[in-house]
């Protein structure tokens, strides 16, 4: 692996690093993390390619990144840029291979003593019900070539539209489960050849299932906003495009690779190429990674339809009582064009997310009817073994950060190193013994996932909430959980 | 000829030497099923004939192994020999042997998502090839 260069740093405040712009960089970049954080965040190439990010024609304000920042390819995960819709370029290596990669979160009218001596029963009828691991797909959902396109240009929409769910779901959803660009013409045979038999699929790494429940509220009226309060039972749902995606975005790299030489587009890293959002290529990968996105909205919704089936079925009670309603469903993967106030104008900016929560603030318009007051809710999931947050979107995310925060834990570990802590050790035990269920359909990946291969969300979230760019609402600890 | 895997904090890497280049290209994609499966326990019952092409010697690199990883994808397979029968000016041909995913008898170690262009390299130093290429776990 190349050698680590050192990355200038500057210290603005408790929460904030600055990375001075110099040689070939546009803009500075902006690093949100603490002191603490900050000496784990240095020991990788992540801040290297903060820099590298800072290279792309049309950066609009600062080349960011949030305190979850580990070291991706291209784009740091965690990282955020803006670009200017005339003058700057689109990349998909800023949105990554699995396209809209998102959480959702639901609650439910459950409280915790009534789920927990039933979480085994709920956690192994989820891993039937759900497929996870390779080849496993649902005999009972088989898409014809029109059907497939339908999903591409619906979304979860299309899901409902089959069943799968409930009108009032959309409303809780990013886009509302639709992004209207989609054009499948634009979709490869071999994307559709990949994602055919896997909609409706978890997939395997960090993509889970979690039963958890609110363990602390921080905020009792946005938590009152959201439906959420103590002991109360919740799902998250945590998976996204899956190979329809990743072929989505490859494909989509190759003519990048040639579009960035076409337009004279310097690349410090090739997996930064890119295209200016006015050009063809760069329009016709925002309508193919729309598809993929859509993709990703119905693989959630129709997981989230069989989470609500298996509540049913193992529990023996209806809708009526399970309650299980959709709060939101956040991208955690994706390119947007949005309207942003930059230096007091109005600018319409191609925002990347790339391991990133959109969080807008109240009273925004894309903001649900239900959640005005509060802002947007944000879903911020941790490792299986300590706990996730819900956060709602703030005004000082939208100033200074495109309207965006955190997304999640952040790897501290490699998953060799992970591998390596987990051996001779029984995992599933360990996690057990601490009251979490967790159930894999693959070892392998599980022990690369062990909880401290991540930073602890906590730290994450805290630096988030100190700097404004977010608002702690609940804590969530989970008591059964599916991977992949 | 031979592998090594490199660690990156979020996902994973290969470093591969060999004589030449067609020698790299077989070294890598055993590296790639090494790190979905347990390649000795891989045997050879069906071959694939692929053919990829890319402008440059490491876009090609990635778009054989993307190729592969797409047939295991796709059609479940996990390959463990490989035969190129030329490398030339932005082609590659070539023939993955190996056989079907079979629950059980193959453990799946790690799960790939994609070949990345990430810190990519291909070099020839004295005499003897050189690749770096990272996976998107």
């Amino acid at each position: 692996m190349n050698e680590k260069q050192s990355v200038r740093l500057e210290k603005v405040d408790e929460y904030r690093w600055l990375i001075p712009r110099e040689g070939g960089m546009r803009t500075d970049g902006l690093v949100y993390a603490d002191e603490r954080m900050m000496g784990d965040i240095k020991k990788d190439q992540s801040l290297q390619q903060v820099k590298n990010v800072a290279f792309l024609p049309g950066i609009v304000g600062y080349s960011l990144a949030m305190p979850d920042i580990h070291w991706g390819y291209g784009f740091p995960i965690g990282g955020v840029a803006a670009f200017d819709e005339a003058e700057g370029v689109v990349s998909p290596g800023g949105v990554g291979y699995d396209i809209n990669c998102g959480v959702r979160l639901m609650r439910s009218g459950l409280e915790r003593t009534e789920v927990q001596g039933k979480i085994k029963g709920i956690v192994d009828a989820l891993l039937v019900n759900i497929p996870s691991g390779v080849g496993s797909h649902r005999k009972d959902l088989k898409l014809d070539k029109g059907q497939q396109r339908k999903v591409l240009q619906k979304g979860a929409q299309w899901a409902v539209d089959q069943g799968y769910g409930r009108w009032e779901d959309l409303e809780h959803i990013e886009e509302k489960g639709r992004i209207l660009d989609a054009d499948p013409e634009l979709v490869s045979h071999k994307a559709l050849e990949r994602g055919r038999a896997q909609l409706g699929t978890l997939g395997s790494g960090n993509h889970f299932v979690e039963v958890g429940y609110v363990a602390e509220v921080y905020d009792e009226g946005a938590a009152g906003t959201l439906g959420l309060a103590k002991d109360q039972v919740t799902v998250i749902v945590h998976t996204g495009s899956r190979g329809l995606g990743h072929q989505v975005c490859d494909d989509s790299i190759r003519v990048m690779l040639q579009a960035a030489h076409k337009y004279g587009i310097e690349l410090p890293d090739k997996q930064l190429c890119c295209a200016p959002l006015g050009s063809q290529e760069g329009k016709e990968y925002l309508a193919a990674m729309a598809c993929a996105a859509n993709f990703a909205f119905a693989n959630r919704q129709i997981i989230t339809h069989w989470v609500r089936e298996t509540f049913e079925q193992v529990l023996h009670i209806g809708p009526s009582t399970h309650r299980l309603d959709l709060i939101y469903d956040v991208c955690h993967n994706i390119a947007k064009v949005e309207n942003h106030t930059v230096e007091g104008r109005q600018q319409r900016l191609c925002v990347h997310r790339k391991g990133a929560t959109r969080a807008f603030p109240p009273h925004h318009p894309d903001v649900p009817a239900a959640y005005q007051e509060v802002g947007q809710p944000v879903l911020i999931p941790g490792d299986m073994g300590r706990c996730s947050y819900v956060l709602v979107g703030t005004r000082g995310a939208f100033e200074e950060t495109f309207g965006s925060t955190c997304h999640g834990a952040g790897r501290i570990m490699s998953r060799h190193q992970a591998k390596k802590s987990a051996h001779g050790r029984a995992i599933t035990k360990e996690l057990e013994a601490k009251g979490i269920y967790v159930r894999a359909a693959s070892m392998g990946t599980l022990v690369e996932e062990i909880p401290e291969a991540y930073k602890d969300v906590s730290d994450v979230v805290n630096v988030v909430h100190g700097a404004g760019i977010g608002k702690k609402v609940v804590q969530l600890k989970p008591i059964g959980v599916i991977k992949g | 000829m031979g592998y090594e895997f490199l660690d990156h904090t979020g996902d994973l890497g290969i470093r591969v030497w060999a004589a030449d280049v067609k020698g790299l290209f077989q070294e890598a994609a055993r590296a790639l099923f090494d790190i979905i499966t347990d390649i000795e326990k891989v045997e050879v019952h069906v071959d694939r004939k692929v053919t990829v092409e890319a402008s440059t010697v490491d876009e090609l690199l990635v778009a054989w192994l993307s190729e592969l990883l797409y047939l295991y994808e796709v059609e479940g397979l996990l390959f463990c020999d490989f035969a190129l029968a030329e490398i030339e000016e932005g082609k590659v041909k070539g023939v993955a042997m190996g056989e079907e995913f079979r629950e059980g008898r193959h453990p799946i170690k790690t799960s790939i998502k994609a070949v990345t262009y990430h810190q990519l390299e291909i070099k020839e130093k004295d005499g003897r090839w050189q690749a770096q290429v990272i996976f998107d776990i």
